[in-house]
């Protein structure tokens, strides 16, 4: 299997991609073998018969049937052998293995979580042992959004009001991009994620970790992590500069200007509050597009991202 | 044939002869007509989808319509229809009289039908069976019998927007018929005004079953 | 030498008055001209600037909430403004009834109301774009667009509003061409461009409507939360997606069949040959206009609708595509021992063969549902119906008013400036988006507006290529313009035309025709009839 992917076509990592890509191909060629006939002819011919000068004497042939049966039965036997084609592999991207390993997907306005059989979750990364089966169990908590592997050629819309489900099997471990590919607002293009494939020991070490997360750390480094794997970086920056919502730089112990006019001093409460129940207190000129993180996020975890957001204050005051 | 010497007044330069313009007239409607039964095909459509969804609620929904009010209604578009029928055939034969009290029933008739709809939406907004968001009504067994009502107010509110829009052009074919417009020769207008009315009532026509009589 | 007549329909009467209330088609058909190129100046503004910040990756000159508009914007302008009511209503509008030989459309006044409704219409829009502006896509997929801020509500009522101008268009076609064709064209004596206007009323007639209902459906649930759409209330969202689909696919269909139309008619004239199968082309647009009602779910395979839904729907799709080829193969075989004149029309009508190709060969991927999978909502999808509708319906639009221009304003614009504008337009357009088909196969996703470091060498020559293409317009715009008053004089026929148009003055007087015509030879009938161009 090819997995530096063709000069079209991104990498094959899934078992799937290469059959996609058999089928892609073959239209291509098919494409290409018509348009060279219409556009090949239709070039040889404006050059052949230019007229220079005078009008020079025409053909007047203005029918032959028998041109004409062959032009639309050629056409319309490769399209019902492409349409089959497309047909029977399609079924077989839906109908997803039996032993198929389910993780819950959630999607949100503009993350991804992934929720396992063993209760832990992550965000924006899915990580999946290789050579198994998986299969997406996927629904949306707001608007419509789309799944979507490249690499495994594989896509599909994230419904609020039902379920709708995915499976591949990679069979090499990597790393793949996951973007959303139906229009869902402002942060449409960044709702990104990665799914990491990797061998079965580090599966289970993963699955591990990610149940008794980040001991062995400070609070502080910790919760830099979680900035990251949990996505805060999406929306929020640590340089001062604005994104979807507001800095974290110089935030603690800031008088925070809420909507609505009233304020409220940003102390471990407030922080703690936001992250869990982010609607309930908007900061003024943002738009309440924060999800929750109920449920998502352990206390300790909550403890680390408040001790960092704490650490990127205090710098401040040691420069004063 | 010389032209510039037989022309009526009414008929328009780029026309032949006033059968080619009745014709052409007469065409057009037909194709308008086309495009407002799809444009209710729509709603039928959105109908059928919940219907099949949600049978259940749709009939418990559709007794609270009142039956007695959607058949009276039922007979006054009917006639309304006839009257119009009437209207032109007294147009075609030159009695503008006859016309004239025909044009006006039918505005009559109309606005009967208006007012009998207006009893039935206030009941209905005063019980709070409204669609969607507003509904309030506790009384219906079944999952979203809101949208029953969104579907019901939609498509009957569609349809009394076309009563209205009917009842102006009735007005107009009166106005015309008083400055002697019309005559046993030309009266393509009040025809077509007829079409456009029976339509708007062959809507009702499947609108009351559809709504009232669920089964 | 060729003059202009004294009297004609742009100079008889005068004044702002008499055009803006004027019931010559010709000169309706002028105003709508005026209205969808300014339009098409408005969406074109719009696609640079998603060039632009599309140029590297992150922020170039917007922010995201601005591009999500600007790209909503841009396509809902050339959607509706510019592309749908497009051929029909410019050149159609003037030459529609010329070819029939009538004095006029069937319902003139109905004509100027439908111009005056496109322009409500388009008030509208622009008041919905200054007012809190629309970033729901051209598409307003619910549940999104009855979620987000802004003008939704007047965007719709615009749509709504310019579908009535579409349909008072339809009706008045239809209408004229059945009763108004000069004695003795009988319907198989029809130009083909008659016939391709034909079809596509039909489908306006039929389709529209049901985008006016999908659109009332829509403000009521912003407005009042009917709840149909809403699936917090219960509603389907995927349910708003079939009936806009319903519109909107064989809305694709009244862009492209004018333009197949006007490519019918350039083909055999400046090949001064009879048009090869002219009941094939004829049939084939009633083919393409029948089943296009039928395979709307293609726009939807992974929306969730069932897969047995999918199966069906694809392939109708491919069904769809046959007819489309027989033209195809109609005008290659119609160029075949032809004299083949190298006029910018011609260029034009080449441009329109070389890439409508690409651009229908490329539904192909999407029709087949396994590849659709992979391509679906990425710049392949892009690609593909730039490639259609700009490739294909642009083209043909710019080749028909380059041969109607001197019938239309009597004189004709520099010929030298002309091929060097088809030249750039066509150049930059392949650069642009040929482009856009490696993105979309390679990943990545439409309306983004950043995107991954891997994307970034492709999209910068798509950019650039938009330069060249826009630069390409502007030259395009400057020599008509300047042909306007300094042209040369056209000559009643000057490419050496068979169709009843060519027969009068250019321009032509308020009625058309001196005499009215009678019908003595077929549209393309370059056998037996003797006609010469005269430039
Ligand atoms: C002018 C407009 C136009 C035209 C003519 C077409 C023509 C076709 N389109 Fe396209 N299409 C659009 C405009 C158009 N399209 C738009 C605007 C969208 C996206 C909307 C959005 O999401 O925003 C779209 C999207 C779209 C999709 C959905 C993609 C997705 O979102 O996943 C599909 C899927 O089937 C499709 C298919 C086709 C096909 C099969 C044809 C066929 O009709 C093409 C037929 C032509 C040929 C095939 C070429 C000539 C034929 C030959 C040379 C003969 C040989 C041929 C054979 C072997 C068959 N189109
Ligand atoms: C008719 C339809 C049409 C046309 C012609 C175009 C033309 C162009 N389009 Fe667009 N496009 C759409 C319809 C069209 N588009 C639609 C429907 C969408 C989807 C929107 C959505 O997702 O909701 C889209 C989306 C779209 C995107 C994807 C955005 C995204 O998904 O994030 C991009 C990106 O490159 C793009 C680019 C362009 C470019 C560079 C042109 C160029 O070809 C433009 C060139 C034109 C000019 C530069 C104007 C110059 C004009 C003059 C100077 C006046 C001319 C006067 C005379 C000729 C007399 N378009
Ligand atoms: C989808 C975007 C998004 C993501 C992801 C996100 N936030 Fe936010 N956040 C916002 C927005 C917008 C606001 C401002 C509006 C509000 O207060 O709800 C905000 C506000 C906050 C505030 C209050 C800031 C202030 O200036 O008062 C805190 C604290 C916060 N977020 C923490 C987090 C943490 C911790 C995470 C990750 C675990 C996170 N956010 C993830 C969008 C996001
Ligand atoms: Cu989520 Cu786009
Ligand atoms: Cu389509």
């Amino acid at each position: 299997m090819d997995t530096t992917g063709t000069l079209i076509m991104p990498p094959a990592g899934s078992t799937i991609a290469s059959e996609v890509d058999w089928l892609f191909y073959l239209i291509l060629y098919i494409s290409i073998f018509f348009f060279v006939l219409v556009v090949g002819a239709a070039t040889y011919f404006f050059i052949k018969y230019r007229r220079r000068g005078e009008i020079a004497p025409t053909s007047q042939v203005d029918h032959n049937i028998k041109l004409e049966i062959v032009w639309t039965v050629i056409p319309l036997a490769i399209v019902i052998i492409l349409f089959f084609l497309g047909f029977s592999l399609y079924m077989r991207m839906n109908i997803a293995p039996k032993d198929a390993l389910e993780v819950k997907v959630t999607a949100q306005r503009w993350l991804w979580t992934f929720d396992y059989p063993t209760g832990i979750n992550s965000v924006n990364e899915l990580v999946v042992p290789a050579g198994k089966p998986i299969k997406l169990l996927m629904s949306s908590n707001d608007v419509i959004h789309s799944f979507f592997v490249p690499d495994f050629r594989v896509k599909m819309d994230v419904l609020p009001n039902r379920y709708t489900s995915v499976w591949f099997n990679a069979p090499y471990p990597g790393q793949h991009n996951i973007q959303c590919s139906e229009y869902c607002g402002k942060g449409h293009s960044e709702m990104l994620g990665i799914v990491k494939v990797v061998s079965d020991r580090e599966y289970t070490e993963w699955l591990e970790s990610a149940a008794g997360p980040g001991e062995g750390i400070d609070l502080e480094s910790y919760g830099e992590q979680l900035f990251t794997s949990k996505r805060c970086v999406t929306c929020h920056t640590v340089d001062g500069s604005l994104n979807v919502g507001p800095s974290f730089l110089h935030l603690f112990g800031e008088n925070v200007y809420l909507q609505g006019g009233s304020q409220v001093r940003a102390d471990e409460n407030y922080l703690r509050e936001s992250i869990l129940a982010p609607e309930a207190k908007v900061v003024d000129g943002f738009e309440p597009v924060m999800p929750t993180y109920q449920g998502l996020l352990k206390p300790r975890d909550i403890d680390a991202l408040i001790a960092y957001i704490k650490s990127l204050g205090q710098e401040q005051g040691e420069q004063q | 044939m010389n032209h510039s010497q037989s022309r009526p007044a009414y008929l328009a330069h780029h026309f032949s002869d006033p059968a080619q313009q009745r014709d052409a007239s007469k065409l057009g409607m037909w194709i308008f007509i086309m495009t407002e039964i799809l444009l209710f095909g729509g709603l039928f459509l959105a109908y059928t989808v919940f219907r099949t969804l949600n049978p259940d609620m749709f009939y418990n929904a559709h007794k609270h319509l009142d039956l007695t009010l959607g058949t009276v209604n039922t007979i006054v578009l009917i006639t309304s229809s006839v009257t119009m029928a009437l209207a032109i055939r007294s147009t075609q034969v030159g009695k503008k009289k006859q016309t004239l009290i025909f044009l006006f029933s039918t505005l009559a008739l109309a606005a009967v039908f208006l007012v009998i709809k207006y009893f039935e939406y206030s009941h209905k907004i005063h019980l709070g069976q409204l669609p969607g968001r507003f509904y309030t009504y506790t009384g219906i067994e079944g999952t979203n019998p809101h949208i029953f009502f969104s579907i019901y107010f939609t498509m009957t509110g569609l349809h009394a927007v076309h009563i209205i829009g009917g009842m102006v052009v009735i007005t107009l074919m009166v106005v015309r018929t008083f400055k002697n417009h019309f005559s046993a020769e030309y009266y393509t207008p009040i025809e077509l005004t007829g079409l456009y009315w029976h339509l708007v009532d062959l809507i009702w026509i499947y609108l009351f079953p559809l709504l009232y009589l669920v089964g | 030498m060729n003059t202009i007549p004294e009297i004609n329909y742009l100079n008889h009467p005068k004044g702002i008055k008499s055009w803006l209330l004027t019931l010559d088609h010709k000169r309706i058909g002028v105003l709508y001209l005026v209205s969808i190129l300014t339009a098409f100046l408005l969406g074109g503004i719009f696609a640079v600037m998603i060039r632009l910040e599309l140029l590297t990756p992150g922020r170039d000159i917007m922010g995201p909430q601005t591009y999500n508009q600007i790209f909503t914007l841009h396509g809902a302008i050339m959607i509706f403004l510019f592309i749908i009511p497009g051929i029909p209503v410019a050149l159609g509008n003037v030459v529609l009834p010329l070819m029939l030989g009538a004095k006029d459309v069937a319902f003139p006044r109905l004509n100027l109301a439908s111009w005056y409704i496109y322009i409500v219409g388009a008030l509208v829009a622009l008041y919905a774009i200054f007012s809190g502006s629309v970033d729901t896509g051209w598409t307003f997929y619910t549940p999104y667009s009855t979620e987000t801020g802004g003008a939704v509500v007047a965007m719709t009522l615009a749509v709504f509003i310019l579908g009535f101008s579409s349909i008072f268009t339809g009706v008045n076609f239809v209408v004229t061409i059945h009763k108004l064709r000069a004695p003795g064209m009988t319907w198989f004596k029809m130009p083909l461009f008659i016939w391709s206007i034909y079809a596509t009323a039909i489908i306006q007639i039929m389709a529209t409507p049901v985008l006016g209902i999908t659109l009332i459906l829509l403000a009521l649930e912003r407005i009042v939360g009917i709840g149909i759409f809403d699936p917090a209330m219960g509603g389907d969202p995927v349910l708003f997606q079939h009936f806009f689909w319903f519109y909107s696919h064989p809305a694709v269909y009244i862009m492209i069949l004018p333009a197949m139309g006007v490519i019918s008619e350039l083909i055999p004239v400046f090949s001064h040959k009879k048009i090869f199968g002219y009941r094939a082309i004829a049939y084939s647009s009633f083919g393409i206009a029948f089943i296009s009602f039928l395979v709307w779910g293609h726009h939807m395979f992974i929306s969730g609708q069932s897969q047995l839904a999918s199966m069906i729907f694809s392939f109708l799709t491919f069904l769809v595509a046959i007819p489309s080829g027989v033209k195809v193969f109609n005008w290659t075989a119609t160029l075949y021992k032809g004299s083949i004149w190298l006029q910018t029309p011609m260029l034009y009508a080449f441009s329109f063969l070389f890439l409508f190709t690409i651009g229908g060969l490329t539904g192909l991927f999407l029709g087949t549902l396994a590849t659709d999978v992979h391509l679906t909502d990425t710049y392949f999808v892009v690609a593909h119906f730039h490639y259609v509708m700009m490739g294909g319906t642009v083209m043909a639009f710019l080749g028909g008013l380059h041969y109607w221009w001197p019938k239309m304003f009597g004189r004709m614009y520099s010929i030298k400036w002309s091929r060097i504008g088809t030249a750039l337009i066509f150049l930059g357009f392949n650069v642009t988006f040929l482009t856009q088909f490696v993105l979309g196969t390679k990943g990545m996703p439409r309306r983004y507006y950043t995107y991954l470091d891997q994307y970034r060498p492709l999209n910068f020559y798509s950019s650039v290529g938009s330069w060249i293409l826009a630069l390409g317009f502007i030259i395009t715009a400057i020599y008509l313009i300047h042909s306007l008053r300094k042209g040369k004089p056209a000559g009643n026929n000057p490419w050496g035309g068979l169709t009843l148009e060519w027969t009068t003055t250019s321009p032509p007087p308020t009625e058309n025709f001196q005499t009215p015509p009678v019908l003595t030879h077929g549209p393309y009938d370059y056998d037996t009839a003797d006609v010469k161009p005269t430039i």
